[in-house]
């Protein structure tokens, strides 16, 4: 069963066709690859699904529910987390602040209860500190979680917006160029951490990545884009070979 | 209570004691929506005017109880900086200022023209039933709420909203909804001390709550240091103190608080204690120990 379908999805910014008529179906437990050359409509993809834009045309279902002209917020809270291209951190928030702060979308008790520490705020405060210990523990973070976030450095900070991101126990998670500046040994680092999260949270994670080796490595499935239209999709192995994909963005000789 | 203390207490110092605790109930006011929440409002004199006029037209006019006028006028200033929050969330940074200081001076205007309130003459007579103790009792409550809001799951939202608003959609943070509440509580205690500021000097006139009065609130709120309750405290010390401290230079008084301001910008551009927190104090005294333990 598939977790998210896009149908025929068109995203228009002024006269410029941003995407044009994609069609995606990304099934459960899945690590679903993204690539294509800058441009091509990839982040615009991620901002769709996760609300920030409303497509031109087309349709987006998540779990049988439609996402078209739904708030952003809603969209997290029904378990579509998200990272970003350029790190959006809270850079203020200490490191286990920013973690507590992805949990909003899946905690419930109200302001009130929480200035009043209200049993049942407190009972959520507990619950929502160790979730974000934990996770920090799995990305590796916990011993900077009192440091403010601009002072980590930049592979902790993808690692902590993946934290963050999964502290909203996502179904399905977006990761927008994980690996951009990242080292080899982090690369390496990363790789085992997108398949640990995905056998321990058994979720969903589309990848737009720039990086072929990581692509290559861990996506089951891999869709290209170029110019807004989907020109290929298919295993690793099948998209290495494909002619188009060679053409517009690998490469004769990758 | 009051008796006892102003015993010890110089009264002009007392006066300054009190007026020392409206301001800090003011300005953590601000604090929550300008510091914390990063939403910029240059009008918070607006909700203290509508505090104070309704509280004290309540105790005059109606000869409702103290505390039931007190509360009513900080209703009615929160009813205000709900509507006013609702408009204002498509505006961001310089928009949301002008829109605030506008609104800030409709309300100036209308109490000028406001018969019960006393019109430009002023609202006098007005009972002097605001101590020394309320004020501080005051004080501790709204430091330990906004202390217990702050470290919630909706202080930690709102936060968020300053620091990155698109991270914050994403994590399932209605912006829309904590922007306004953020608005509410601020003009709430805007409203609060208002109305103890009316009930202390038993004279009001919409003059007291100008733009220089937001100017002065913003002032203890950058000052101090955006978002932190201790800095927001010691910044409300520190202005209320300083036009006082200042008197012996007497003409040219508001030139070395204006000189004042400046310096410690430069000096402290996050504000006094905006980037200080427990934890890094902790951390710089246990590095010390280490150290002297090596050599």
């Amino acid at each position: 069963m598939s977790v998210l379908t896009l149908e025929c999805i068109s995203q228009e910014f002024g006269g410029l066709r941003a995407l044009d008529s994609v069609y995606l179906s990304i099934e459960e437990k899945e690590i679903f690859g993204i690539i294509g050359p800058n441009g091509a409509g990839k982040t615009t993809l991620f901002n769709i699904i996760t609300g920030i834009y409303v497509p031109t045309e087309g349709s987006l279902i998540f779990n049988g529910q439609r996402l078209n002209n739904v708030p952003a917020y809603e969209i997290a809270q029904m378990g579509i987390a998200r990272t970003f291209q350029n790190i959006r951190l809270f850079n203020k928030l200490s490191v286990l602040d920013n973690v507590r702060t992805g949990s909003y979308g899946v905690s419930h008790s109200g302001f009130m209860a929480g200035m009043l520490g209200l049993p049942s705020s407190r009972r959520e405060e507990k619950k929502i500190l160790s979730n974000a210990l934990q996770l920090l523990e799995l990305v590796d973070l916990a011993d900077k979680r009192y440091e403010y976030a601009d002072n980590l450095s930049y592979g902790e900070q993808r690692r902590l917006e993946i934290a963050r991101a999964l502290a909203l126990e996502p179904k399905l998670l977006l990761l927008d160029e994980p690996a951009a500046g990242m080292n080899s040994t982090e690369k390496e680092e990363l790789m085992r951490l997108i398949r640990i999260i995905r056998e321990q949270r058994q979720l969903s994670i589309i990848l737009v990545e720039h990086d072929m080796n990581v692509v290559m490595n861990i996506c089951e499935r891999i869709a290209v884009l170029d110019y807004g239209r989907k020109i290929a999709q298919g295993t690793p192995e099948e998209i290495k070979n494909d002619d188009a994909v060679i053409q517009s963005y690998l490469g004769a000789g990758a | 209570m009051d008796a006892i203390i102003s015993q010890y207490i110089d009264a002009y110092y007392f006066r300054i004691l009190i007026l020392i605790g409206i301001n800090i109930i003011l300005a953590l006011g601000l604090n929550l929506t300008t510091g914390v929440t990063g939403q910029l409002s240059m009008g918070h004199a607006g909700f203290m005017s509508l505090g104070a006029y309704t509280s004290a037209i309540l105790t005059v006019h109606f000869a409702v109880p103290f505390f039931a006028a007190l509360l009513a006028g900080a209703l009615v200033a929160a009813l205000f900086g709900f509507l006013l929050g609702l408009p204002t969330l498509r505006l961001e940074g310089d928009y949301l200022a002008m829109v605030t200081i506008g609104f800030a001076e409709i309300v100036r205007v209308f109490f000028l023209n406001f018969e019960p309130g006393g019109k430009a003459v002023g609202f006098s007579g007005i009972p002097q039933v605001t101590t020394f103790t309320l004020v501080w009792i005051l004080v501790i409550i709204v430091i330990y709420l906004n202390y217990k809001l702050l470290n919630s799951r909706t202080g930690r939202a709102m936060y968020a909203i300053r620091e990155n608003e698109i991270a914050a959609e994403a994590s399932g943070v209605n912006t829309t909804q904590l922007k306004v509440l953020a608005f509410t509580l601020g003009a709430f205690l805007g409203g609060l001390g208002g109305g103890l500021f009316a009930h202390y000097m038993f004279f009001i006139e919409p003059g007291n709550f100008g733009f220089m009065k937001s100017i002065e609130l913003l002032n203890m709120v950058v000052l101090g240091g955006m978002g932190s309750i201790p800095g927001t405290i010691l910044g409300s010390i520190i202005l209320t103190i300083a036009p006082e401290m200042l008197r012996i230079v007497q003409d040219y008084r508001l030139l070395f608080y204006g000189a004042l301001l400046v310096i410690l910008m430069i000096f402290r551009p996050n504000g006094l204690l905006g980037d200080v927190r427990f934890y890094d104090i902790k951390k710089r005294f246990s590095r010390k120990e280490v150290k002297s333990c090596q050599s």
